[in-house]
């Protein structure tokens, strides 16, 4: 730690009017990580740099996102760390952003990087889009084993399928944008007319659809991997399908909130969370960091996920998010009645 | 204060009398203003903030961009045109596209139709005043210097919208199914369940009302339950009953719980205590002695029925109905969790705002909102007055008479009844201790792990308590002495007409309108008030505003009931009112004062909607923590968080009813000679 950063600690610490033995700065850290991850991050990130305090602000990603936006015009942020890219790049297209480029970003795999220079983000970890198969229910209702996405609209699955509502729920817009880019704008949505004819209901988050498949509620959940591989290990008669035409996906990033009253600190953080310490934490719950040759493979995660995740477009996904939004809200909302 | 009777004896003739206002009178008036300037500010301030956002609109500007087109070699030569113009020539884009959100993008190269990204041309552009705003991929751009790219680089650029006033959001929304049928469900599902309740609250009040079964305190008792838990929870319980892993899903006989069905029991679940409250006090002011010149006429006992209950308590079964329609077109934590595909209005202000941050339209799904809400409560309030007038002075109260079959009847539909409240909660507390629902019965304490839950968290539950009983106090203080004032103010008519106004408003404001109205006042950094956002102080504020009119009815009614004469008394004494009302008038009303506070901090445990646009990440709150587990897929540890709300709530009115005894019977002594 510089002497430079001692002071500045030193000093917000009088500002604030606290005293203690170290010298503490506060951070406030917006985030989407799931809650029994935050503990860790912390202490981790606390055994390098005991003087920067983390103050986590969790809720889910369009939570996160929407409190991001509404305070614009007085950010309370001082850094995300852990939000959707997809997300980051709509703060960064309202210029909420302040672009840094942390030391070490060239260690990165540079699909993990926001590609203006300095990036205004750095990602962590890849989540990406699996299918949850509840092995005894599907049994029980005699269903095969799915391999694609084109398999889930046999009619065999009718009413058996569910899956988040792309118009809440990140993962759901990223499984809505991995078919458009993978079956191009006309063969996306003749595959979702297909896929709504099965479809129980649309869940406003994108857990819900693998838990709920874990607990047998509907035995196919459209999920994300890390979901399914949690529930697989809480001891859900789970298998975690990955659909042979690829993948979607989105990752996780860190960026820092301009006009933040602390931009030494965030960093020191943003800093700290590309080092391979990072990344390896990241992997416990991640099978896809962002750091290449670091990733170990995951307990329950599907083999191939790697290789299956498709060349995503954020940019696209981000600058056309409002008009396939709306399209899907038109085909898909308007049918209130639920059906089964 | 000696010379003010030789003022007004002296005063020339002609001039209407006036009472002199003494130093009490201002002060007591001066409070009344505070109370309605907390009125105004929490509430008139944030609705005008919410109404005006929902007018504020995005439209592509097209006048504000301006191109330029080089040749092959990349010579800009020809003169820079703007997007205006260039639309009006191609018509790429129709005026009615325009009107966008928020978030809207518009590509620059809808306006070259034959424009190729391989083509050796290039373009420029520019802003004709400093606030266009274009992206060049996902970099913001701003200003009036050309911006000079390759056609690869011109296909990522978005034209951003600029914020204008209008009615285009208003246009937008009932142009989209998907969101004005909402409207039609909405009233569809609350007209169900309001006619569904109030049918089984008026058999279960007339019940305890008029049967001489055993057992009516429990059974009163149990039928109120539903009021201590947050409205969501039946709808876990249905899911664990009806599910596709249901209990006894054969029941619905193939039929969905998520969806219609599953909100119409959900609903009628938690408004029935509110109906039967209501229908229970229409029915103990009936006259025994019609019903004795019913029998000196030989009626039978259906038409008895017909022309003596049903017209006296008439006006308490549509207030009911007006009461239990409120409730259920603006809940929104049921919906939420068993609702399905079936949208409603208050989800859709949800969906609006956390899912597509399209605050613009959570305003105008708002606005539409408050109309039916508007219109119930003032049809409830007019009969509501009228209610009080039926009870004359003469009346004689009725006493039932035994009657054996009539009595085992009652007593078994009410039994029904209790089994369905009392059932729905146990399968909550069961479902809760299951360790992985169906496939591991085992019972395990492990889905009150909050802390490991996403969007629980044991602290959302010290924070609610600590919520709720920050509102109890501070709420009964605001609304008692309020009320006290404004009722006990002499003169200052319109005044205090006024402020009575400003009391009622809020039961016509749905919670998710008052919430979403906050954010819009409280967030804005020009607000002095800006710091409160994201406190605990917001939420209590909200908490208080959003149950300020029944509070504030009870404090009236009990303040009424007591004579003007105390004031005159007081002041002939010379006495200050403040004394007066500390010695006097708090002691005698202390009962009323309990029942606030008692009502305050089980709302405020339970209430979701208005808090789940407020909570920050340190003041969660276990209502909506209930929320979010629910949304998460932790249905188990949701329906665990539920029942600690209940049982927390259970326990705080178990303490109420011990306090108001000891309390009671030291301060209402003078009631029983």
């Amino acid at each position: 730690m510089t002497l430079f950063n001692k002071l500045l600690a030193a000093a917000a610490v009088g500002v604030l009017g606290v005293s203690g033995a170290v010298a503490q700065t506060e951070l406030t850290v917006y985030t989407a990580v799931e809650a029994e991850d935050l503990k860790r991050y912390a202490e981790t990130f606390n055994a390098e740099h005991p003087d920067i305090n983390i103050n986590w602000v969790r809720d889910s990603t369009g939570i996160v996102t929407a409190k991001l936006l509404a305070e614009k015009n007085n950010p309370q942020a001082d850094v995300v760390w852990g939000l959707a890219a997809t997300s980051l790049l709509l703060l960064k297209s309202e210029g909420m952003l302040e672009a840094y480029a942390p030391a070490g970003v060239d260690k990165l795999d540079p699909k993990f990087v926001d590609n203006s220079t300095p990036p205004a983000w750095v990602g962590m970890d890849a989540w990406v889009a699996s299918v949850c198969y509840n092995t005894v229910e599907a049994g029980k209702l005699g269903l095969p084993v799915p391999t694609s996405w084109k398999d889930l609209t046999d009619p065999v699955y009718k009413g058996h399928l569910i899956m988040p509502n792309p118009n809440s729920s990140g993962t759901g817009f990223l499984d809505v944008s991995s078919w458009l880019q993978m079956f191009g704008e006309e063969g996306g949505w003749a595959y979702m007319d297909a896929l709504h004819e099965n479809i129980a209901r649309y869940t406003h988050s994108g857990s819900k659809p693998c838990k709920l498949a874990a607990a047998g509620e509907i035995p196919i959940g459209i999920s994300f991997a890390f979901r399914g591989a949690k529930s697989k290990a809480a001891g859900a008669p789970l298998e975690i399908i990955v659909p042979s035409e690829g993948v979607g996906w989105d990752m996780e990033a860190t960026a820092i909130v301009a006009g933040t009253a602390n931009l030494e600190a965030a960093k020191t953080l943003v800093d700290w969370s590309i080092t391979q310490k990072a990344n390896e934490m990241y992997n416990t719950g991640y099978a896809v960091v962002a750091m290449p040759g670091v990733a170990k493979p995951v307990e329950h995660f599907p083999e191939g996920l790697l290789d299956a995740m498709i060349q995503n477009d954020f940019e696209w996904a981000a600058n056309n998010r409002k008009a396939i939004l709306a399209e899907w809200q038109k085909r898909y909302d308007a049918k209130s009645e639920p059906k089964s | 204060m000696t010379t003010t009777a030789d003022m007004t004896a002296s005063a020339p003739k002609g001039r209407p009398v006036r009472a002199k206002l003494g130093r009490d009178d201002f002060v007591m008036r001066g409070y009344m203003l505070m109370i309605a300037a907390y009125l105004v500010i929490a509430l008139a301030l944030p609705l005008y903030a919410m109404l005006s956002k929902s007018f504020s609109t995005y439209t592509f500007d097209l006048g504000a961009y301006e191109f330029q087109v080089s040749d092959e070699e990349g010579r800009f030569g020809a003169p820079p045109v703007s997007a205006e113009a260039l639309n009006s020539e191609l018509g790429a884009v129709a005026p009615d596209d325009l009107a966008t959100s928020a978030d809207g993008r518009l590509p620059a190269t809808s306006f070259f139709p034959d424009f190729s990204f391989r083509s050796p041309v290039k373009y420029r552009i520019r802003g004709t005043d400093s606030d266009a705003v274009y992206l060049v991929g996902s970099e913001r751009r701003t200003g009036t210097e050309w911006t000079e790219l390759t056609s690869n680089d011109f296909r990522r650029v978005m034209l951003r919208p600029a914020a204008k006033r209008g009615f285009e959001n208003y246009v937008t929304y009932f142009s989209t199914p998907a969101l004005f049928r909402s409207i039609q469900n909405s009233l569809l599902i609350a007209v169900i369940s309001t006619v569904i309740t109030v049918s089984l609250a008026f058999c279960f009040a007339y019940a305890l009302n008029r049967s001489c079964m055993r057992f009516k305190g429990l059974f009163r008792l149990i039928a109120v339950a539903p009021i201590l838990v947050p409205s969501l929870l039946p709808g876990i319980a249905l899911v664990y009953l009806f599910g596709n892993q249901g209990m006894i899903k054969g029941l619905l006989m193939g039929e969905s719980i998520y969806g219609p069905i599953g909100i119409v029991i959900g609903s009628v679940f938690f408004t029935f205590p509110h109906a039967m409250i209501i229908i229970t006090t229409a029915l103990a002011i009936a006259d025994a002695r019609l019903y004795e010149a019913a029998v000196s006429l030989k009626a039978s006992r259906w038409k008895t029925f017909w022309t003596v209950t049903i017209p006296g308590a008439r006006y308490g079964l549509i207030s009911a109905a007006f009461v239990v329609f409120n409730l259920v077109i603006t809940d929104f934590g049921l919906p939420k969790v068993i609702g399905g595909q079936y949208n409603m209005l208050a989800v859709d202000i949800y969906k609006q705002v956390i899912g597509q941050q399209n605050f613009e339209m959570g305003a105008v799904v708002s606005v539409v909102l408050l109309v039916p809400a508007v219109i119930a409560f003032t049809v409830d309030r007019i009969v509501q007055k009228r209610q009080v007038a039926l009870l004359s002075t003469r009346s004689v109260p009725y006493q039932p008479t035994p009657n054996s079959r009539f009595d085992w009847l009652c007593f078994a539909y009410c039994g029904l009844v209790a089994v369905f409240i009392v059932g729905l909660l146990a399968v909550c507390q069961y479902a809760a201790l299951i360790k992985f629902w169906p496939y591991d019965l085992s019972l395990s304490l492990k889905n009150y792990a909050f802390d490991l839950m996403d969007g629980g968290g044991w602290d959302s539950y010290y924070n609610s308590i600590q919520m709720a009983l920050l509102t109890a106090v501070i709420g009964t203080f605001v609304v008692f002495t309020g009320a006290y004032m404004v009722e006990k103010t002499r003169g200052f008519g319109t005044g205090r007409a006024l402020f009575q106004l400003l009391a009622m408003l809020p039961m016509a404001i749905p919670g998710m309108v008052l919430g979403l109205a906050y954010i819009f006042f409280f967030n804005d950094p020009d607000n002095p008030l800006n710091p409160v956002y994201g406190t605990m102080a917001i939420l209590v504020i909200c908490t208080v505003t959003h149950f300020y009119t029944v509070s504030h009815l009870t404090a009236v009614t009990a303040l009424k009931q007591m004579d003007t004469e105390f004031e005159s008394v007081a002041a002939s004494l010379k006495q200050p009112f403040y004394k007066l009302f500390t010695r006097v008038t708090v002691p005698v009303c202390l009962p009323s004062v309990l029942d606030i506070s008692i009502y305050l901090f089980v709302n405020a445990m339970t209430t979701v909607s208005a808090v789940v646009f407020l909570y920050s990440p340190t003041t969660t709150l276990a209502s909506v923590a209930v929320l979010n587990m629910d949304d998460a897929g932790d249905i188990a540890p949701a329906a665990a968080m539920g029942m600690m709300i209940f049982y927390t709530n259970a326990g705080a009115r178990l303490l109420h009813v011990l306090i108001s005894k000891r309390v009671l019977a030291r301060t209402q002594a003078w009631r029983t000679r």
